[in-house]
């Protein structure tokens, strides 16, 4: 009863905020990651996963490009790269 | 059980039978006799719930909010400047379909500040989505909120219920009430079951952000339920009276007005001074009769017009006023009768404590006699006004 | 577990909320709620962290959480908590309420103030991003002196923000609660380790944690966490605990850095970048911050 005034757990997953990206988005070289975890730590849409050394990408449907996962990376092993490419 | 007892000890007891998990109040005048009881009741064991003594009023309706939100049966009071400071919450309280159940000790706004009786306080929040009854006496008071509890928990209902009592005429009056015994409160009243709540287990979310596309339908879903409450709490009233065998919640109560020309609509307790006024008249052979509106929202349109239907003249009287309009009981009576009989006239009296006496009832009668009015004030000083006022 | 870190398999507040790019404090609150775990109810307060968490009929939280009004996120808390003691479960379940600077410093305080001194076991975050956001960024009681916000512009007359931020962690502290902190989201690992500790404390707790507003501040959306930083290496923003009343560690600073470092990818103080007094001022704020808590002092 009332549905819409009740959230069901984790439903926002149903909104892409991938959408949102103009400029700029991450690609995750996968050369010289060491696994720290860091990218996915400071992901503020909680969309990279990987557990491997080279093994970490992100979910673009959801990514905003903001950027902080190569600016954190301490091996410069992320890069930010146009849209379009 | 009859007993001799203050309004406020009585309603204090039936709410103790109630068995709220979590009350939270804060002290204003003349609410203060119930919370203080309650509190009495926690300290010493007598009832085992959690008494929050918060900052402010918008606290109290906060904290018994998110109570009522983990699922927990909860009580708060207030009046006047406390109901108003509240009111944001109040609202919030309605559209979270929440059975919050409240005693409002009906008292004047401020300014000029006012600790005596009127119901300014309670009608100017008839738009909170909030079901408001009013009691006429302690006996109703009592009833209401054993009642209150049942109609805001039925899960097809999910509203707070704002039980008014007039302040001081009936918080502090004494009278004699049959108490409820708890065995027939058990009997009638069971334990809150929420239909949603905060749940480790079952982790939703309340309170969202209701955009263009979803805001009209919540709040159409709200007056549906009122139209709804109509069937449900006279249901509610047959069965309080099938459990204690004395007449329960009615939309409207009708006093000697089968053969009435003349009808008298009111809310409260000066009800009980109206009914003197009638039995005074029915003895001169006048046919007066009364119509004591119980709920105000939902605002019993069709009882309204059915019970007044035959009358000549309606003298709607209200103990508060929306200014700059009329008093707010007339208008909502006035509009079910445009350009049909019978005629309404609409007085304000007994503002700020001012009392309401059988002289004053008989002036309004009079009044009506020769004239029909929109907003008739009652018992007016035409010197104060001329010297202090400028009027 | 490296570096003190703590990495969380899965997030009790997950994708798709509409938070802007590179938002600060949609990341504390990530890793506030993370290292809650699931049991645990949450409070919020109306603003950015509710709106874009919860527009109906999503929401990205995956615990049991509740908004009510702007300013009584401390006192729903207290309803829930009081709730929970009554229903027998206060042993099992966290409460943590939650909101903005403004929710919290200036139109929550009041509410705040009473769920503090009543001693209820709830933890209360402030996620301070420095001013009104969610309503286009005017001032509150936590805005920086000198900052630029709409209320509080910088013109021919005034400097921006007039005022210096509300001491809000002392204001808290002085309630002589078990324990109140401040963090940044420029600190990861000292977040966790602040929200850890103060929900195995029973009692009421108080962490305020800086995170920077992209779009407030005016940066750019990768330097959130450098910002964050920055604010605490030159002392604008001192992390510190207080203990029962009592200051009990503070994040040294043994090398401050200039003010003037930490302002510059932000628009918010590019007025101060051309008015020195103005600019010196604000140093003196991180001075005295650096003298109070003893911030450049060598630790023993």
């Amino acid at each position: 009863m009332f549905g819409p005034l009740l959230g069901k757990p984790a439903s926002s997953k149903n909104n892409k905020t991938g959408s949102w990206r103009s400029f700029h988005k991450p690609k995750f070289l996968q050369k010289n990651c060491i696994a720290c975890k860091l990218c996915k730590l400071v992901c503020p849409e909680s969309c990279i996963e990987g557990e491997e050394k080279n093994s970490y990408h992100t979910d673009y449907l959801y990514c905003k490009g903001c950027g902080l996962c190569a600016y954190i990376c301490p091996k410069k092993d992320i890069e930010m790269i146009k849209e379009q490419e | 059980m009859r007993q001799f007892i203050e309004g406020s000890f009585a309603v204090a007891e039936t709410v103790k039978l109630c068995k709220p998990g979590v009350i939270s109040a804060y002290p204003i005048t003349p609410q203060t006799h119930i919370v203080e009881r309650l509190a009495d009741f926690v300290a010493n064991g007598e009832l085992k719930c959690q008494f929050v003594n918060v900052e402010s009023e918008h606290s109290a309706a906060s904290v018994v909010l998110g109570s009522s939100a983990t699922g927990v049966r909860v009580f708060t009071a207030t009046s006047s400047q406390g109901l108003i400071y509240m009111s944001e919450v109040l609202f919030n309280i309605a559209g979270m379909r929440l059975p919050v159940v409240m005693v409002n000790a009906n008292r004047a706004l401020s300014a000029p500040i006012n600790i005596w009786n009127d119901q300014q306080d309670a009608v100017s929040l008839r738009d909170s989505g909030w079901v408001q009854i009013y009691a006429e006496n302690n006996q109703d008071a009592v009833d209401y909120v054993l009642q209150a509890y049942k109609i805001a928990e039925n899960h097809k209902i999910m509203l707070p219920v704002m039980v008014n009592m007039d302040g001081f005429i009936l918080t502090h009056g004494m009278e004699t009430v049959d108490m409820p015994s708890g065995d027939l409160v058990d009997k009638f009243l069971p334990s809150y079951n929420a239909p949603y709540k905060l749940d480790v287990e079952n982790p939703m979310s309340f309170g969202l952000l209701g955009d263009p596309s979803i805001y009209t339908e919540a709040r159409y879903a709200i007056q549906k339920t009122f139209d709804d409450l109509l069937q449900v709490i006279p249901n509610v009233g047959k069965d309080f009276e099938s459990v204690f065998g004395r007449k329960g919640l009615s939309l409207v109560e009708s006093y000697c007005l089968d053969d009435a020309k003349i009808a008298i609509v009111a809310m409260g307790s000066v009800c009980g001074t109206i009914k003197d006024y009638i039995d005074q008249e029915r003895a001169k052979g006048k046919q007066i009769g009364l119509l004591k509106v119980v709920s105000f929202r939902p605002f019993p349109k069709e009882a309204i017009a059915k019970a007044l239907q035959n009358v000549g003249k309606v003298l709607v009287l209200d103990k508060s006023i929306s200014l700059g309009s009329e008093g707010p009981l007339y208008t909502e009576v006035k509009s079910l009768f445009a350009n049909k009989k019978p005629k309404v006239s609409g007085f304000v009296a007994g503002l700020g404590g001012r009392d309401i006496t059988l002289q004053t009832i008989k002036e309004m009668v009079d009044i009506s006699k020769k004239t029909q009015e929109r907003c008739q004030f009652l018992s007016l000083k035409p010197e104060l006004l001329k010297e202090e006022f400028y009027v | 577990m490296s570096n003190g870190i703590n990495h969380f398999e899965e997030h009790q507040f997950v994708s798709g909320h509409t938070a802007c790019a590179g938002c600060g404090q949609s990341l504390a609150a990530r890793i506030v709620a993370d290292v809650a775990g699931k049991n645990v109810m949450i409070a919020n307060s109306t603003g950015c962290l509710e709106v874009f968490s919860t527009k109906a009929p999503e929401t990205s939280w995956r615990v049991p959480w509740i908004h009510s009004l702007f300013e009584n996120s401390a006192a729903v808390a207290s309803g829930v908590e009081a709730a929970l003691r009554y229903l027998g479960k206060i042993d099992t379940v966290r409460v943590i309420a939650q909101g903005g600077d403004g929710g919290t410093a200036d139109i929550g305080l009041q509410a705040l103030s009473g769920m503090l001194e009543r001693g209820h076991d709830i933890l209360y975050v402030c996620y301070d991003n420095e001013a009104y956001m969610n309503t286009g960024i005017q001032r509150s009681g936590l805005t920086p002196l000198n900052a630029n916000t709409t209320t509080s512009p910088s013109g021919t007359v005034w400097k921006g923000n007039w005022r210096k931020k509300k001491p809000l962690v002392e204001i808290c502290a002085a309630h002589f609660i078990p324990y109140a902190a401040t963090a940044s989201v420029g600190y990861i690992p000292d977040l966790q380790r602040k929200v850890k500790k103060a929900l195995e404390i029973r009692g009421p707790k108080y962490i305020q944690i800086h995170v920077p507003c992209p779009l407030g501040w005016g940066h750019d959306s990768s330097l959130t966490l450098e910002v964050a930083k920055s604010a605490v290496l030159c002392g604008l923003y001192p992390l510190v605990e207080y203990e029962n009343g009592k200051l009990t560690n503070t994040f040294k600073v043994p090398a401050p850095k200039p003010v003037a470092e930490y302002i510059k990818p932000q628009n918010r103080f590019k007025h101060l970048l051309k008015d020195q007094t103005a600019l010196q001022d604000l140093q003196e704020v991180a001075n005295k911050n650096l003298e109070y808590y003893g911030l450049n002092k060598k630790t023993e």
